[in-house]
């Protein structure tokens, strides 16, 4: 009677497998897939829309997606790749793309990928380490310096272009014309209260402008003499007197100071020009960074996708990249949130950014002056390194004491990590 | 002299009071207003006042941007069934540990004592590595399967939280605290420990009871770094996760208020519920130190 009941079950659960199988057969294979959750409902709305027509496209793959906040991605992608829980698909912002590769969460691009989908991008697009490419994305963001024209001509200030940004001194001097004017208690916004990320893609460019940088990207391994030299010095001194001089807000207690009137030059990044444009209209002027010495140099790379060593089907998963780099797929994307596209062919298809477009000149910059944050695994301990020296040099600490002990901190890492791959 | 005296220490207990309540009156008066009005009354009473342009526009946001109704009802799922478990296991283990003779019991309290220094934060890791090797049994297209594992799940964010070595503690003081006379007079009446359990220790117990309830339901409703670790998907992400949407590139305090307003409401209804018991049951357990 005993081994009747358990050749029943036996039956039971080879007919219920049987089943599953063959109905997985005739199903198409699943590739999950995460990207960061904003509050930015057409960006979500976009991927939602590409992924469906992804899975309308062929019968091959299917796309299952899940949204995960975006203030807690990073620390939900590391736990699931400790758990051995990675999904196929999966985006990333661009800076810490080399430490996923490092730590082997990610597969190489290279071969995986259409070359044409690859080679389409424009260099900020693509997230490398060791010079392979780990991911790709469909837009990007640009600094610029944001003003008015009646501030212009009021204050008799040049109009910088792209061929012929402000330099410092310009800079400097049309600080002290709008300071000494009464009008503006704090003449430039710089949203030094944003905490995070911000401080290296908005400030590390004007290091980079100076002739400095966070570290030697001969090497990714030495910081000594490349942060802390004398271009690095004067960027620090020239940082410290922004706020020692009053020209910004040491801390502010909001970010609408342009907005509101209240500053009259805003740097920041192409994401706020629908609001600038909305608050301003024809009176908005886009301006480019100014040039320190070494050329203007803006952040470059936003949140990718790469694919998970761990994915079951990376062929699945390359095909999915692939359909979002095609040129409508990225247009759909900036079309929907006014981000820069990642290819010249998908700019074309959009109006803001086709040669002649209104915003054309985000384009512009991203693709002449975009400097990629150091593609190392160590770029977190960086990133975390260089706000705190930059915070302690605005808050009036020794330049040149700070940046001695941020290339301390740093150098110290990668050598209690054994170079991070770099020797 | 004595008005003095007393009226000094009205307005130091008013001081203390403020300093108290301002974060929660600014939260929920900013959830109501525009994100301009927020920083402009920023340093004045307005701030936590209900004046100027008030608006239910961030709650709307807050409804359009996420699926704040599924969060919350997964955040009462795992409050509900961690704190009703909760309280069955962890008082039985203090009844075993308060009122009964076995081998072994000094061992196993002072475990339970030895495990209160160990913070979540420090086990966290190994816990996830350990629920990512246990499967669940689920059912898939007609049929019983095994699943991959515990993650992205309700019933990680319950199972792991169920035993509190605290609320152990907690109990197994209140429990030692009443007379043994009640248990031997039961057992002479022919009561099993069980029935003794139920039907002396429970009842008397209730101050002790609603503290560990209180305490278990903040702790479960302000999960935070467990679901960030081992839920990904929206199905069985509770609310405190869920706030992480609304800080981005552009971050809008008013929606972030308007969302944190809704998440503590609960936490203040469960409080002022069973303020009197939480309280009698402080006192209580500071009488009998």
């Amino acid at each position: 009677m005993k081994i009747m009941k358990v050749s029943l079950l036996s039956c039971a659960i080879m007919t219920t497998l049987t089943l599953d199988v063959s109905s997985a057969m005739a199903a198409p294979s699943e590739v999950k897939l995460w990207r960061h959750e904003t509050s930015n409902i057409k960006e979500i709305e976009v991927s939602k829309a590409t992924i469906e027509r992804f899975n309308q496209s062929q019968a091959k793959w299917h796309i299952t997606a899940e949204m995960i906040p975006e203030g807690s991605y990073t620390q939900t992608v590391t736990a699931a790749a400790l758990a051995g829980d990675l999904p196929c698909v999966l985006d990333m912002d661009q800076p810490v793309v080399p430490n996923f590769a490092w730590s082997g969460y990610l597969l190489p691009l290279e071969g995986l990928l259409s070359k044409d989908a690859l080679n389409g991008l424009i260099g900020s697009a693509k997230g490398t380490y060791k010079g392979k490419v780990y991911s790709v994305g469909q837009f990007d963001v640009a600094l610029a310096l944001f003003t008015r024209q009646s501030i212009l001509e009021k204050y008799n200030l040049r109009q910088a272009t792209f061929e012929q940004p402000w330099t410092k001194a310009e800079l400097l001097d049309a600080l002290a014309k709008l300071k000494a004017s009464g009008e503006y208690q704090y003449p430039l916004a710089m949203r030094t209260g944003w905490t995070g990320e911000w401080y290296s893609y908005g400030y590390a460019p004007m290091l980079q402008s100076f002739g400095a940088d966070q570290i030697d990207r001969d090497n990714y391994v030495k910081s000594e003499g490349v942060l802390n030299g004398e271009a690095g010095l004067a960027w620090g001194a020239f940082f410290q007197s922004l706020f020692n001089n009053e020209y910004v807000d040491r801390n502010p207690s909001d970010d609408k100071g342009f907005v509101q009137g209240r500053a009259a030059l805003d740097y920041v990044g192409s994401w706020e020009m629908a609001n600038h444009s909305k608050r301003w209209g024809d009176d908005l002027v886009v301006m480019p960074v100014p040039d320190f010495g070494g050329g203007p140099v803006i952040g470059g790379g936003s949140w990718q996708w790469g694919i998970a060593k761990s994915c079951s089907n990376p062929e699945g998963a390359a095909a999915f990249v692939d359909f979002m780099l095609q040129p409508e797929e990225i247009a759909a994307m900036s079309v929907a949130t006014g981000m820069i596209p990642s290819s010249p062919e998908a700019a074309e298809l959009t109006d803001h950014y086709q040669v002649g477009g209104d915003w054309r000149y985000f384009y512009d910059f991203t693709a002449a002056f975009a400097e990629l944050r150091p593609a190392t695994p160590a770029y977190p301990i960086i990133s975390s390194t260089f706000e705190k020296m930059a915070r302690n040099i605005k808050d009036g600490a020794n330049v040149q004491d700070a940046l001695d002990e941020a290339v301390d901190t740093i150098e110290r890492n990668i050598s209690d990590n054994k170079g991070y791959g770099f020797n | 002299m004595k008005h003095l005296r007393k009226l000094g220490a009205y307005l130091f207990l008013l001081l203390i009071g403020y300093v108290f309540l301002f974060p929660l009156l600014f939260m929920i008066m900013s959830s109501f207003k525009p994100e301009q009005v927020i920083f402009a009354d920023l340093y004045s009473i307005r701030a936590i006042l209900p004046v100027g342009d008030l608006t239910l526009d961030n709650y709307r946001q807050v409804f359009e941007k996420s699926d704040v109704l599924l969060y919350f009802r997964n955040s009462i799922l795992i409050t509900s069934a961690t704190v009703i478990l909760g309280l069955f296991v962890n008082s039985l283990l203090a009844f075993t540990l308060s009122r009964m003779r076995w081998s072994g019991r000094k061992y196993i309290l002072a475990a339970v004592v030895a495990l209160m220094i160990i913070p979540i934060e420090a086990i966290v890791v190994p816990l996830l590595l350990l629920v990512s090797k246990l499967p669940t049994i689920g059912w898939e297209q007609g049929g019983f399967v095994l699943m991959g594992s515990w993650l992205n799940s309700l019933e990680v964010q319950i199972l792991p939280f169920v035993a509190n070595s605290f609320f152990i503690f907690l109990f197994y003081q209140f429990f030692r605290d009443i007379p043994k006379d009640f248990d031997e007079a039961a057992e002479l009446d022919g009561a099993t420990p069980f029935q003794i359990y139920r039907h002396i220790i429970v009842p008397m117990s209730g101050p002790v009871f609603a503290t560990v309830a209180i305490l278990h339901f903040l702790l479960m409703w302000n999960q935070y770094i467990w679901p960030i670790m081992a839920v990904q998907g929206e199905d069985a992400r509770p609310v405190m996760p869920g706030i992480q949407i609304f800080f981005g590139r552009q971050t809008s305090w008013g929606e972030i208020m308007a969302y944190a307003s809704f998440v503590t409401l609960p936490v203040l209804a469960v409080f002022l519920a069973f303020q009197k018991k939480f309280v009698s049951s402080l006192a209580g357990a500071g009488i009998k130190g």
